[in-house]
């Protein structure tokens, strides 16, 4: 199981809000566990999602150059349960950020109707010793996969686009390290200079 | 132009809703670790919440100058000197450090800010009325 509790980005504007949606579905293990024969979606697990929503929002309002953990959760009301079927529309919205870390406030919407609410602070993080959890291409492809280029919008109105940092260090990469089983995916925007690679580091 | 009594109001709104804690817990002598418990994660908090209410920016170490205790030219032995006193003294006008100066040891520091610190750290960066 890997540790994504969002889907997708439905909307990204930089420094501004992100809203991404979370489909839950049956097949996920930990719904037989939680609870046997009553499946639901753990309340921990919304605060997670919206926390990665509001985490890769703040994180790429300073180009992902910070480190971004979740550091408090002020308050966290909920309204209803999220089941098997259902798809939540999640709402993190930057209220004010510092070099120190940022605070997001946050929404979980079922059938447009609120199923949760919360507030979330986040710390700057910086440390050489954690680089490695954030190898610039696993981080590239991730935000890809999320589709924020897709759909988001960087602070001028034009498209969100990866910081050419990121860019630069995956070029530099594949240079020293040239990726076997390549293949293009289709063109998304900023991701000219960098091909999309399987089996290539890790996930 | 806020009252200083709209100014403690919007602090014990800001320390109500970062700490958790009660309205009438948040008296003017409470310390914000001791009497509130405050931990170091929640003064960004805070700061986020007193910059929006007041409309201010707090630069980093102005309410709580913490790199005087990490400057080993300020600290020596686990207890402040008299020159990291007298920084201390310049950088926190608002706060009474006669106390904390008669045994100036580091641990203890993270107590001294208390509520009334707090409105007068407030009161200086913002014109107050009455």
């Amino acid at each position: 199981m890997r540790w994504y509790w969002i889907d997708r980005f439905i909307e990204f504007e930089s420094g501004r809000y992100a809203k991404a949606v979370k489909n839950i579905s049956l097949a996920e293990d930990y719904l037989h566990d939680h609870f046997p024969a009553y499946p639901v979606l753990p309340k921990t697990l919304v605060i997670e999602g919206l926390a990665q929503t509001g985490g890769l929002l703040v994180s790429e309002h300073n180009a992902f150059l910070e480190k971004v953990v979740l550091a408090k959760i002020p308050f966290a009301r909920f309204y209803a349960e999220a089941l098997p079927g259902d798809r939540l529309v999640y709402l993190a919205r930057l209220e004010s950020i510092s070099r120190d870390g940022a605070i997001v406030s946050a929404t979980s919407h079922k059938d447009g109707q609120l199923q949760a609410e919360m507030e979330i602070v986040f710390a700057h993080f910086n440390s050489s010793q954690i680089d490695s959890l954030y190898e610039p291409e696993s981080f590239l492809r991730m935000m890809r996969m999320l589709g924020a280029y897709d759909v988001g919008h960087a602070a001028d109105g034009g498209p969100l686009l990866p910081p050419a940092r990121l860019l630069q260090a995956v070029a530099a990469d594949h240079a020293q390290n040239p990726p076997q089983n390549c293949h293009r995916q289709p063109a998304r925007p900023g991701d000219a200079e960098v091909p999309n690679c399987s089996g290539t580091g890790s996930n | 132009m806020p009252t200083k009594e709209e100014v403690f109001e919007k602090i014990r709104t800001a320390l109500v809703d970062a700490l958790g804690v009660d309205e009438d817990e948040v008296r003017p002598e409470a310390t914000l670790v001791g009497d509130l418990g405050a931990e170091s994660i929640d003064f960004l908090d805070i700061v986020f919440r007193l910059e929006k209410a007041f409309e201010i920016k707090i630069p980093r170490g102005e309410l709580f100058p913490e790199d005087v205790l990490t400057n080993s030219a300020y600290v020596k032995d686990g207890k402040v000197t008299e020159e990291g006193l007298a920084e201390l003294r310049k950088r926190m006008p608002f706060a009474d450090l006669e106390n904390f100066a008669q045994n100036p040891v580091v641990q203890d520091f993270a107590n001294l800010l208390t509520v009334a610190d707090m409105c007068r750290f407030i009161e200086g960066k913002v014109q107050v009325t009455g």
